[in-house]
């Protein structure tokens, strides 16, 4: 993975040192709270519900096992020994103390990480494929492209001041793994006809409260471009985007309202001036950079192991994990192995100090001493010998971390909620917690197969509610907590918006309503297809009357829509 | 005399930012010395304001670049004034007026100026600061310092750390190979 050079550690380290005088500022009155909190912002740090979160930034989901464990010793120093896995593939610690953030900052920066703009209305972290450099289907290795827009994007003083958040997501591989069509900009890799490699450029998707798939505003950009191309993105966004109403500054907003074609011609305009200037990156530079992304030293092994075969024919379970929690890896002999965050009776995408530092010695004794995070908020090992499964496998499990649900309904994806989170309208942990409590039997989950349930406890997303082939949202009606639950969405190629099924339930009933929508999936399936094909396949009716059929209120609603079909 | 920052350090200053508060239109009678008016004043007077001599104009934050093009030659300072700190739309306008328009003279942030933003400001084309007077000028000024390394090009450094430095060098160094 990329090693900091002297000038990428002279960065951090100054960062550290400007933060640290700044929240002195604060501390002694000299910064206002206004003033301070854009700043404490693009290091991170809200002031939140119990108490202060820190936002860790984990650039495009890498990490080094050293890293991993400098993240557990600081969870236990300055919080409470364990820390949340976010959908942006960074890592919040939910109870750190303001004045000693400046101190984990100078601990970060001494393993080469940092919170530089994890929050705040600036370019936030760059998000990619957590199989990036492994997937079979891959056509560039993001990660070098990731980190020269991350060194791009930190600090650039155009930009530290947008009208809103800014987030950008890359894409290597054929399937679309870093949910581009949902970013604010999303650049997903194509070849062209001339066999170069390049990006399709998707502007103006996102979530939160107006949720919008992106537009793609130009087919193919020579990877050279991106730097630039982005630049002038987000100089009409900059120069255009709304700053009288936080609801409406996404750059989303300005798309629509102008209209995909007319932006992208503004934004071509733009670029026509700075194209070919010294941003464009050259092959020496992403050379450098790339080299820090090469291949491990994998060893020559068969494509397949006869130990892996014979063990997975001998134990069930461990068949069972293999089959959801093991993924194909492009080198014969290897896989990559997802580390489940999901275990019942914790919050999804916790995990404790003891387990960061279980996890990194797991890196480093079997899979190079790296791992990926997941915005489905789990950690991946990338390159385990198909030999090494079985005794992964017996040590994941005793450290909690070996739950064979990767993809199906009890792999929930989660934001911390009202339990924690001041902008939240309701909790979503516990509505997590009691669904799979009721989905517990793992034949169960099995038999439904791949589904998608993502939760959030308010309109800003963090839970990716609209992308979940079932979405969960928490309302707040008359200061109590509701849940109102879409299906049909989906991330991918194909992404696609949830729709509300009808009106918002209490909390105590969801696991019921959710179990009436894989009732009817049960029941509607034909061979091989998913929830998500037979919701596309039958639309919202049937699920609706399932759900509402017997609710006097909910009932009206379906038959109303059912009158006008 | 008031203080701002200019060229990185703290001079007298002599301008007078002329602002169209409290009821004031752009026809309000002028005071005598060195004006810096705003852009709709230009745009009404121009005439008027070249024959008094040395003369500046501001822009708001959603006064475009593009309506000063051609006068730039005129102004002895341009300046871009921010109403709120933390609203960058003027950054945008300020490496315009450098790059775009090729604007050489004094670019002066006037407004809501405070020091935790002058890093970025000066990185953008700003040469003076007019820092808001309830804040220490000096302190501010040592902000111009707050980074020695910057990734990306920008005005005041149009190269990219890329291909101004060797990072192979920097990087076989650590490695020792």
């Amino acid at each position: 993975m990329y090693q900091y050079d002297e000038y990428d550690r002279q960065i951090v380290r100054e960062r550290a040192a400007q933060f640290k005088d700044q929240t002195r500022r604060y501390f002694a009155g000299q910064l206002s709270e206004d003033e301070y909190r854009p700043l404490r912002l693009q290091n991170g740090l809200y002031i939140q519900r119990h108490a202060p979160m820190l936002r860790i930034a984990v650039p495009y989901g890498l990490l080094a096992s050293k890293q991993l464990r400098r993240l557990a010793s600081i969870s236990r120093k300055y919080d409470r020994g364990y820390g949340h896995f976010t959908t942006r593939q960074n890592l919040q610690l939910n109870w750190p103390e303001v004045a000693r953030v400046p101190d984990i900052l100078e601990e970060l920066a001494e393993v080469e990480m940092h919170a530089i703009q994890t929050s705040g209305n600036c370019i936030r972290n760059i998000t990619t494929d957590p199989y990036a450099g492994i997937a079979t289907d891959e056509l560039i290795d993001p990660r070098p492209l990731c980190e020269i827009l991350r060194q791009w994007s930190t600090f650039h003083p155009e930009f530290a001041y947008l009208p809103r958040k800014f987030k950008i997501a890359v894409n290597g591989a054929i399937e679309d793994r870093a949910v581009t069509y949902l970013h604010d900009i999303g650049l997903h890799v194509l070849k062209n006809q001339q066999g170069e490699l390049g990006f399709r450029v998707i502007v103006g998707g996102g979530m939160g409260r107006t949720p919008v798939i992106g537009k793609v505003i130009r087919e193919f950009l020579p990877w050279q471009h991106i730097l630039s191309y982005c630049d002038a993105i987000l100089r009409i966004y900059n120069r255009y985007g709304r700053r009288d109403n936080p609801y409406k500054a996404r750059i989303k907003i300005l798309v629509n309202a102008i209209g995909p074609e007319k932006f992208a011609q503004q934004v071509e305009a733009e670029w026509a001036h700075i194209k070919d200037g010294p941003t464009t990156i050259t092959q020496a530079e992403y050379d450098r950079v790339a080299a820090h992304f090469k291949a491990p030293p994998y060893a020559n092994l068969a494509a397949v192991d006869a130990g892996f075969e014979k063990s997975k024919k001998d134990n069930t379970p461990f068949a069972k994990w293999v089959e959801r929690n093991v993924r194909a890896h492009r080198v014969p002999g290897y896989a990559a192995v997802t580390l489940s965050l999901k275990k019942p009776g914790l919050a999804p995408g916790d995990c404790t100090a003891d387990q960061m530092d279980f996890v990194a010695s797991l890196a480093d004794q079997y899979s190079f001493g790296e791992l990926r995070v997941t915005h489905e908020q789990n950690l991946v090992l990338s390159d385990v010998a198909q030999s090494d499964l079985f005794e992964v496998w017996q040590k994941a499990r005793d450290a909690g971390l070996a739950t064979p649900t990767i993809g199906l309904i009890n792999d929930i994806i989660c934001c911390p909620g009202g339990d924690f989170c001041d902008l939240a309208n309701a909790k979503s942990i516990p509505i997590a917690a009691a669904i799979q409590t009721r989905f517990e039997d793992l034949d169960y989950q099995h038999d439904i197969g791949n589904i998608e349930i993502n939760i959030s406890g308010c309109m800003n997303s963090c839970g990716h509610h609209h992308v979940g082939h079932i979405g969960i949202l928490g309302v707040d009606k008359h200061d109590e907590e509701w849940y109102q639950i879409s299906i049909g969405g989906q991330q991918g190629l194909s992404a696609s918006l949830g729709k509300v099924i009808g009106p918002s339930f209490a909390a105590a009933d969801v696991p019921d309503v959710i179990e009436k929508l894989i009732s009817v999936y049960l029941a509607q399936r034909h061979v091989d297809e998913l929830f998500i094909d037979v919701v596309e396949r039958l639309g919202l009716e049937l699920f609706q009357k399932a759900v509402y059929g017997e609710r006097t209120r909910g009932g009206r609603v379906a038959e109303r829509k059912v009158a006008n079909a | 005399m008031p203080e701002i920052i200019k060229d990185r350090a703290i001079v007298t200053d002599d301008w007078v930012v002329v602002r169209l508060d409290e009821g004031k239109s752009v026809d309000m009678a002028l005071p005598q010395g060195k004006l810096i008016v705003p852009l709709s004043m230009w745009l009404s007077r121009r005439d008027e304001l070249i024959s008094r001599g040395e003369v500046g104009v501001w822009l708001s934050d959603t006064d475009e670049p593009e309506l000063v093009a051609q006068d730039l030659h005129l102004f002895k300072v341009v300046a871009v004034d921010f109403p709120k700190f933390a609203v960058g739309r003027g950054y945008s306008t300020a490496a315009l007026l450098r790059t775009r328009y090729g604007y050489q003279g004094e670019l002066r942030a006037i407004g809501d100026v405070l020091r935790d933003q002058m890093f970025y400001l000066a990185r953008v084309g700003f040469d003076a600061f007019s820092v808001r007077p309830d804040r220490s000028i000096s302190d501010a000024l040592q902000a111009l310092n707050d980074y020695s390394v910057t990734y990306q090009g920008s005005v005041a450094q149009t190269q990219p750390l890329f291909a101004r430095v060797n990072r192979i060098a920097a990087d076989e160094r650590q490695n020792g190979s």
